[in-house]
């Protein structure tokens, strides 16, 4: 099988897989990083969101063949990011994260809004979450987290 | 991981005329495939039934927006996300910047492509009721050269389009117009379950040019109360020509509900399809009548 090259949080990648493996599987089964969490698998809820190229997409929804020569950052890269060490500590501090499955995602996707628009109105965090759901916190924590980091 | 990736190929072929070629192959073998957000769906859910594929997205000749006197030219792979950053389309084409914003969430209009919501055929998508108020036409390329039709004949059927064998939406291009006097209105609304995530119950585009209170031109078009996206050209030719009136209101509201036709489905019933679609043509017409 014809290997995909890729840019892996910094690091470059090669693996060899079907060319309509999901991103989503070939980063949780192949290379084993976790951080990206399955919840739809159809595009709806953003608990695999990671970014390709500094958008977010969902990687459920994106096959590997799309991904040769791209850049991909998954959670593990983005919270070593020192720009962003600050969302992790603030949704800590404002109850951002309750069971956790979504917060991956909803950091990639502030990570993506910040990295944008660093200091974001409440409606623009609203719209950049638009597609990330969360069954525990109502949201308004997670608004809260992401616009004390934009602080 | 329900489905086993390795049933299927995504082919990327290093050229355009490369990937014509494997889609001009016989028995439609081999299929497009763009922002895969449709696609992937049906993929995971064990519902795609074509097996090969031709990964469409690296090529430049189908991306970018280009801008004429004439017209507005999107690449058949310009993503939702490229159409809401565009100032002039913003400024000139506004409903297909609302409709851009509605689809989905932003991860979605990242990734999916104006050609692939055309080419998906869904009488929900979003923004092809946009496309119709502007009058569209898109681009057919295959190994046998380009042409263009007009995007209000496209969709022949639920589901069913002109495409020939071995063709591909290559391009959509917009007329620009300008209107010396008068004032020209833009409407676009969608009626979902929730705000962002939603598949449309309902969804209305209008476009009208008025002159002292007369109805110059107009346009109308929605999605998901017929089989495929629809005009409402009764409900035009009833309107144009004319000044808004109660009574001009009532009786377009009822030409609009005898031209669609909506079904109950897992989304919405037909009931509840038609009136809002009404209500929507009220607002839309409440636009129009503004100035008065």
């Amino acid at each position: 099988m014809k290997p995909t090259h890729f840019v892996l949080n910094g690091k470059k990648t090669e693996i060899a897989s079907p060319p309509m493996s999901r991103l989503l599987d070939v980063l949780r089964e192949e290379l084993h990083l976790t951080g990206t969490k399955e919840g739809c698998g159809e595009g709806e809820c953003g608990a695999c969101s990671v970014l390709i190229d500094g958008e977010v997409v969902n990687s459920c929804l994106v096959p590997l063949a799309q991904v040769e020569g791209a850049e991909v950052r998954t959670i593990e890269g983005v919270i070593e990011d020192p720009r962003f060490k600050v969302l992790q500590s603030e949704f800590v501090a404002h109850g951002g994260a309750q069971c956790g499955i979504c917060t991956p995602g909803m950091i990639v996707s502030s990570a993506s809004l910040l990295e944008k628009n660093p200091h974001p109105r409440r409606d623009e965090i609203e719209n950049a979450l638009a597609g990330n759901l969360c069954r525990c916190t109502g949201y308004s924590k997670i608004i809260d987290s992401v616009e004390a980091a934009s602080k | 991981m329900k489905t086993n990736a390795a049933e299927f190929d995504l082919r990327t072929p290093a050229t355009l005329g490369e990937a014509l070629a494997l889609l001009g192959e016989p028995q439609g073998k081999w299929r497009p495939f763009a922002g895969g957000t449709d696609l992937m769906v049906l993929l995971e859910s064990g519902n795609l039934m074509h097996k090969n594929f031709v990964n469409l997205r690296g090529f430049k000749e189908l991306r970018g927006i280009e801008v004429s006197p004439q017209f507005v030219v999107l690449g058949a792979l310009t993503t939702f996300s490229a159409i809401q950053e565009n100032e002039l389309i913003k400024k000139e084409f506004p409903c297909l910047v609302q409709a851009a914003a509605q689809v989905g969430a932003i991860a979605i209009q990242n990734r999916g492509t104006i050609g692939g919501n055309i080419g998906n055929a869904s009488p929900a998508a979003d923004s092809p009721p946009a496309l119709l108020i502007y009058d569209a036409e898109i681009e057919l390329m295959s190994t046998s050269g380009a042409r263009w039709v007009s995007y209000d004949s496209f969709h022949t059927g639920y589901k069913k389009t002109l495409l020939g064998a071995g063709e591909l939406i290559s391009k959509i291009r917009l007329p620009r117009t300008t209107r010396a006097s008068g004032r020209t209105v833009h409407y676009f609304r969608k009626v979902g379950a929730r705000k962002a995530q939603a598949i449309s119950k309902v969804s209305v585009a209008g476009w009208a040019h008025v002159e002292k209170g007369v109805i110059k031109e107009v346009r109308l078009a929605l999605g998901s109360v017929a089989p495929t996206v629809v005009r409402g050209k009764n409900t035009e030719n009833l309107l144009k020509g004319k000044v808004l009136s109660p009574a001009l209101y009532e009786e377009a509201r009822s030409i609009l509900g005898g031209e669609i036709s909506p079904i109950s489905d897992i989304r919405s019933t037909d009931v509840y399809r038609k009136r809002i679609a009404q209500n929507l043509l009220s607002e839309f017409l409440e636009h129009v009548g503004l100035d008065q």
